[in-house]
């Protein structure tokens, strides 16, 4: 590597190799070639045999001027959660370096939109990716919700990485009961890019935010139009697609709601709470030993007993079709149920599990499974850590997984009876 | 018109080139690299472009022209489009076929490749790229040229991805966007017009040397233009090499004018107006475009007959002012130095000027529509541009015409605005690959001109033809088999060959395309096929347009069937033997009478019987051949 004592990136350097010169800004290189920006903007790289570099000037520091932003009484409260998802960037062109953005004023800089909506007030609560997401930070993030709200927060946006925000939202869905919107909020496409999907994606969350809604949900693009965005319940949100911008689904539900990003307007397409419909409570504790078992041809039983030995308390296995696994497994299942509630759901992801159809089925019943009925195995995963943090009591715990308790599973309100002597 | 000393003026002129590669997929994705038919959209989808802001918060001044946030652009989507045009996925690492052949283009120009390429993002917000960037990589610098009036600096060339073609306003079409580029820059060294168009043939010439596409618009060539007093003006899209001359010689005549007429106005203490309401003067106007409108104006002090001066054959100042204000959506202007004209009284003018309270040396512009903020908005573009003629000439980028002026285009972009690809990889290019890449150049036209002069005896015209033409390669393969099946095939043959080939490929293949057939059906072993029927004689080169037409009617055919059903088989030499000694043994009285003076009137004879299924010199041959044996 040749002599750089003196010089780091952004510097602006001469280079010299094989006899030609070339004059621009250090940039950072992940190999072993140096990097230059050129006048031009290009950056080009060099085999560093050779090569003679030295410093002409050294980088001027930036001063970036804000404006104040004046509140408007008229408006109502909006609290902005940053978790790490890039909804804003910013981009510094000498260098090429594009850092988040998450104070409310740089979001509202991105996105200026917002300013129309509502007053905002921004926090961070973490700057992780959402694949780095642990089951202590959504206990962490609903106590900040919760937090928010009791301070007088109309409604809260939460900004997250898309990998994981199904998981966090359906754990926010359990953990909160919130009279007003909580919505999560990412984007597909990262912000510093000018066709990121941030700016629809943030706006039409605080749109919805700001309506007569309450619980927690999620906002994404509806198609691959910047039209519309749909918002989602957080219990059955699912991340369809790797990379494209309609990649979030509702699973075995409709979306709540449809968002018009060009005149901001809102249309309920289902029945929901209205705003004010609870009262805010928090819940916040967790079971995160827990695990999800996808089961395939072969599998062998002895994860679950390996699950045991390393004191998880609870396990979902993600069966195939209805809700099964293979015969084989049935009495590693009921030793297995013995110790701690195992819960079924679908590899189908669509429908529902019924294990009453089938043989295997009945037998995985009178293992003593519990059907996850048309959870989303992910969903069904959070579910059991969150009703692991209330209690310990097994018929409790059945009880509480069987029961809707945020729009997770299809539940017919008009059989509140399961026997005869239920009957009104 | 009198040409000008550019010398004296201190022409200073550019080339941008932008030229199409032919790969089989685009540059980051594996769609096919080739463009569709809007008809076969199969959906459509729409979006907004918004740029971050920069450390500074500084955004681009073209970058505000273009409406940030507010245009909702449409794109036309195919079955062949993916993900990545989308701008729903990644992009792939960069086509390296698109990359050898950009690395063969700037070893042609002597030009320096890099030893690590770097694909960044530019941004670009007018739609024209979904993601609102356009990837690109510098691949070379420094390379030369050499022109008769001495070398010429090639300093840039980089490899990137084509923009989406515009369909409409603010509709664009995805199957140009991500076809690969090479875009050329020269230094502005190039003194006068002759030289421009003599690099941009010479490049031509170069560029169609390797794997380009061909054909309209798969080439764009920009002008940059500067002279003394003047500024740096960017002329983009000169298609014909024939117009770069004058769009050079029209934009020096341009900037001078504009000179000529900002001496003139401050000379004359011009001054701007503010933006006036004149509705009520042309409540009754015969105008169309006037007519229940809105009508807006401006009074341009001291601008009296410089509105109306010619800047460039048939543009005048006001065509400038026009041009401005049809961005912002009005259909064009009017000026009092052109008026009474287009259904607007000289009451009309007279009173317009009192109610400006304009003076002899002043003139004034007008406009319409529908809406007053339209209005407003086009009377305040051509506010600002009547202050920059004040001043002097504008930067600007501006559009070629096809009579060699220019129209307005947008304002010159400021610094590009890039950022590092991170999603592609930087590719490394040590010094082995550059060696192998310079031992397989493509030939250049003039070697392979000569050559095939040399190996298959055509003439200049035809081998400079062929030489240049896409089909080169497949005149290679047939005359290549065709030598292959006739060891001893003599001089004269090969001409004959080689001349019915190139024929064949550059002027009977065409004429069937302009009559509408359905050339593109033909395939190579169609091709090969005919062109082995006239080898064996089993056709003659007459036969060959109609078997070549019957072929693309049913591609399952062989060349052998439809030459059949066509009745173009020839005949054997035998069968030619027994027809004419049938005709000479009809005919022994008259021969004898005639002696060899029979053979002209029996050749007709003949030919009748033969309806055209061989060849007439063979059949003077024979049957001069059997008269005379006859007559012995």
């Amino acid at each position: 590597m040749p002599k750089m004592d003196d010089i780091g990136h952004g510097d602006h350097v001469k280079v010299v190799k094989d006899g030609k010169e070339f004059f621009g800004v250090l940039m950072p290189s992940a190999t072993t070639y140096v990097v230059i920006k050129l006048g031009s903007g290009y950056n080009v790289g060099f085999a560093p045999e050779g090569l003679k570099i030295s410093l002409v000037e050294k980088a001027a520091p930036v001063t970036a001027n804000r404006l104040p932003r004046p509140m408007r009484p008229e408006l109502p409260r909006l609290s902005i959660i940053s978790t790490g998802g890039t909804i804003a960037s910013k981009i510094d062109y000498r260098t090429g370096a594009v850092t988040s953005q998450f104070d409310a004023d740089d979001i509202i800089d991105a996105i200026p939109g917002l300013a129309e909506i509502a007053n905002i007030e921004g926090m961070v609560l973490y700057n992780i990716l959402s694949e780095n997401m642990q089951p202590e930070l959504w206990s962490e993030l609903a106590l900040c919700v919760y937090n928010q709200v009791r301070a007088g927060a109309y409604g809260v946006l939460v900004t997250h990485g898309t990998d994981t925000l199904g998981y966090s939202a359906a754990a926010l869905s359990f953990m909160l009961q919130v009279p007003v919107p909580v919505m999560l909020v990412g984007s597909q496409r990262s912000a510093d890019r000018p066709s990121s999907d941030n700016v629809v994606n943030a706006t039409c969350a605080a749109v919805a935010a700001t309506s007569d809604l309450a619980g927690v949900f999620t906002v994404m693009h509806e198609d691959a139009s910047d039209d519309t965005c749909l918002v989602h319940l957080g219990t059955r949100t699912k991340k369809m697609h790797t990379s494209r911008r309609d990649a979030f689904r509702s699973v075995n539900a409709e979306p709540v709601a449809r968002v018009k990003y060009q005149d901001r307007s809102l249309q309920f397409l289902t029945d929901r709470i209205g705003r004010g419909g609870c009262e805010l409570s928090v819940r916040p504790n967790i079971e995160p030993k827990c695990a999800l078992i996808k089961f395939f041809p072969g599998a062998d039983p002895n994860i679950m007993n390996f699950y045991l030995t390393q004191g998880y308390k609870g396990l979902v296995i993600e069966g195939t079709g209805l809700g099964h696994v293979t015969s084989e497994w049935v009495p590693h299942v009921k030793e297995t149920t013995e110790a701690i509630p195992v819960v079924m759901t679908s590899q189908c992801v669509y429908g529902t599990v019924c294990d009453r159809v089938y043989d295997t089925g009945r037998d995985l019943l009178k293992a003593g499974i519990i059907e996850g009925d048309d959870m989303l195995s992910e969903t069904a995963l959070v579910k059991l850590m969150w009703v692991l943090g209330q209690t310990s009591d097994r018929e409790e715990i059945r009880q509480l997984m069987k029961t809707n308790i945020a729009g997770e599973i299809t539940v017919d309100e008009s059989r509140t009876w399961r026997t005869f002597e239920e009957l009104p | 018109m009198k040409d000008h000393d550019y010398k004296k003026i201190g022409l200073k002129a550019g080339l941008e080139i932008h030229q199409q590669l032919n790969t089989t997929s685009k540059l980051f994705c594996s769609s096919p690299a080739e463009l569709k038919d809007t008809k076969d959209a199969t959906y459509e989808f729409y979006r907004y472009l918004r740029p971050s802001k920069s450390e500074l918060g500084e955004i681009d001044r073209a970058a505000m022209e273009e409406g940030i946030g507010t245009r909702r652009f449409t794109y036309k989507a195919y079955a062949s489009t993916g993900l990545v045009e989308n701008d729903d996925e990644p992009p792939m690492e960069m086509n390296l076929e698109a990359l050898k052949i950009a690395l063969q283009i700037a070893l042609l120009l002597h030009m320096q490749p890099f030893e690590q390429v770097h694909t960044m993002r530019k941004l670009v917000i007018d739609g024209s790229n979904t993601s609102g960037f356009q990837r690109t990589a510098l691949l070379a610098v420094d390379g030369q040229v050499s022109l008769r009036s001495g070398p010429v600096k090639i300093d840039t060339l980089s490899v990137e991805e084509e923009a989406a073609q515009i369909v409409d306003k603010d509709v664009y079409s995805l199957d140009r966007l991500g076809i690969p580029l090479v875009e050329l820059g020269t230094a502005p060294d190039l003194k006068t017009p002759k030289m421009v168009k003599e690099l941009a043939l010479t490049i031509g010439t170069i560029l169609r040397a390797c794997t380009v596409k061909r054909g309209l618009g798969t080439i764009r060539q920009d002008i940059n233009i500067s002279i003394v007093g003047g500024v740096r003006v960017e002329i983009k899209g000169v298609q014909a090499l024939e117009l770069v001359e004058d769009i050079v010689r029209f934009e020096v005549s341009r900037q001078l004018n504009l000179l000529k007429i900002r001496d003139e106005l401050q000379a004359r203490g011009a001054r701007v107006g503010n933006p006036i309401e004149v509705t009520s003067i042309f409540t009754r106007t015969g105008s169309k475009i006037l007519k229940k409108k809105r009508v807006w104006g401006v009074l341009l002090t001291g601008f009296a007959n410089l509105v109306g001066k010619e800047i460039q054959p048939g543009r005048r100042l006001g065509s400038e002012f026009a041009d401005r204000a049809k961005k912002k959506s009005v259909a064009g202007i009017f000026h009092t130095d052109e008026l009474p004209r287009f259904g607007i009284s000289s009451k009309e003018k007279d009173a317009l000027l009192q109610f400006l309270e304009a003076e002899e040396r002043d003139a004034a512009v007008i406009l319409a529509d529908e809406s007053a903020k339209t209005c407003v908005e086009a009377i305040s573009a051509v506010i600002e541009r009547a202050r920059e003629a004040i001043e002097g000439v504008p930067e600007e980028t501006r559009r070629a015409l096809d009579d060699g002026s220019s129209e307005y285009l947008r304002p010159l972009p400021g610094a590009a605005r890039m950022y590092p690809e991170t999603d592609v990889s930087p590719i490394p290019l040590p010094k082995e690959v550059i060696e192998h890449v310079k031992l397989h150049l493509p030939e250049k036209l003039e070697d392979r001109t000569e050559r095939y002069k040399r190996d298959f005896f055509l003439n200049d015209e035809l081998a400079h033809q062929i030489a240049r033409s896409e089909n080169n390669r497949l005149f290679e393969q047939v005359m290549s088999l065709w030598r292959e099946k006739d060891s001893d095939i003599t001089k004269d043959e090969t001409k004959d060959a080689a001349t019915l080939v190139v024929r064949t490929l550059e002027g009977v293949i065409a004429e069937l395309k302009r009559d509408g057939v359905p050339i593109d059906r033909l395939k190579r072993k169609h091709i090969l096929d005919v062109f082995q029927l006239v080898r064996c004689k089993t056709i003659s080169k007459e036969g060959v347009p109609g078997v070549l037409r019957l072929l693309t009617e049913c591609d399952t055919k062989t060349a052998d069937e439809a030459a059949i059903e066509l009745g173009f088989v020839m005949l054997s030499e035998r069968e030619l033997k027994t027809i004419v000694d049938e005709v000479v043994q009809s005919q022994l009285d008259f021969i004898k009478a005639r002696g060899m003076g029979a053979i002209g009137p029996l050749m007709g004879v003949v030919m009748k019987q033969v309806r055209g299924k061989t060849d007439g010199r063979l059949v003077n041959e024979v049957l001069q051949a059997k008269v005379l044996s006859v007559l012995q």
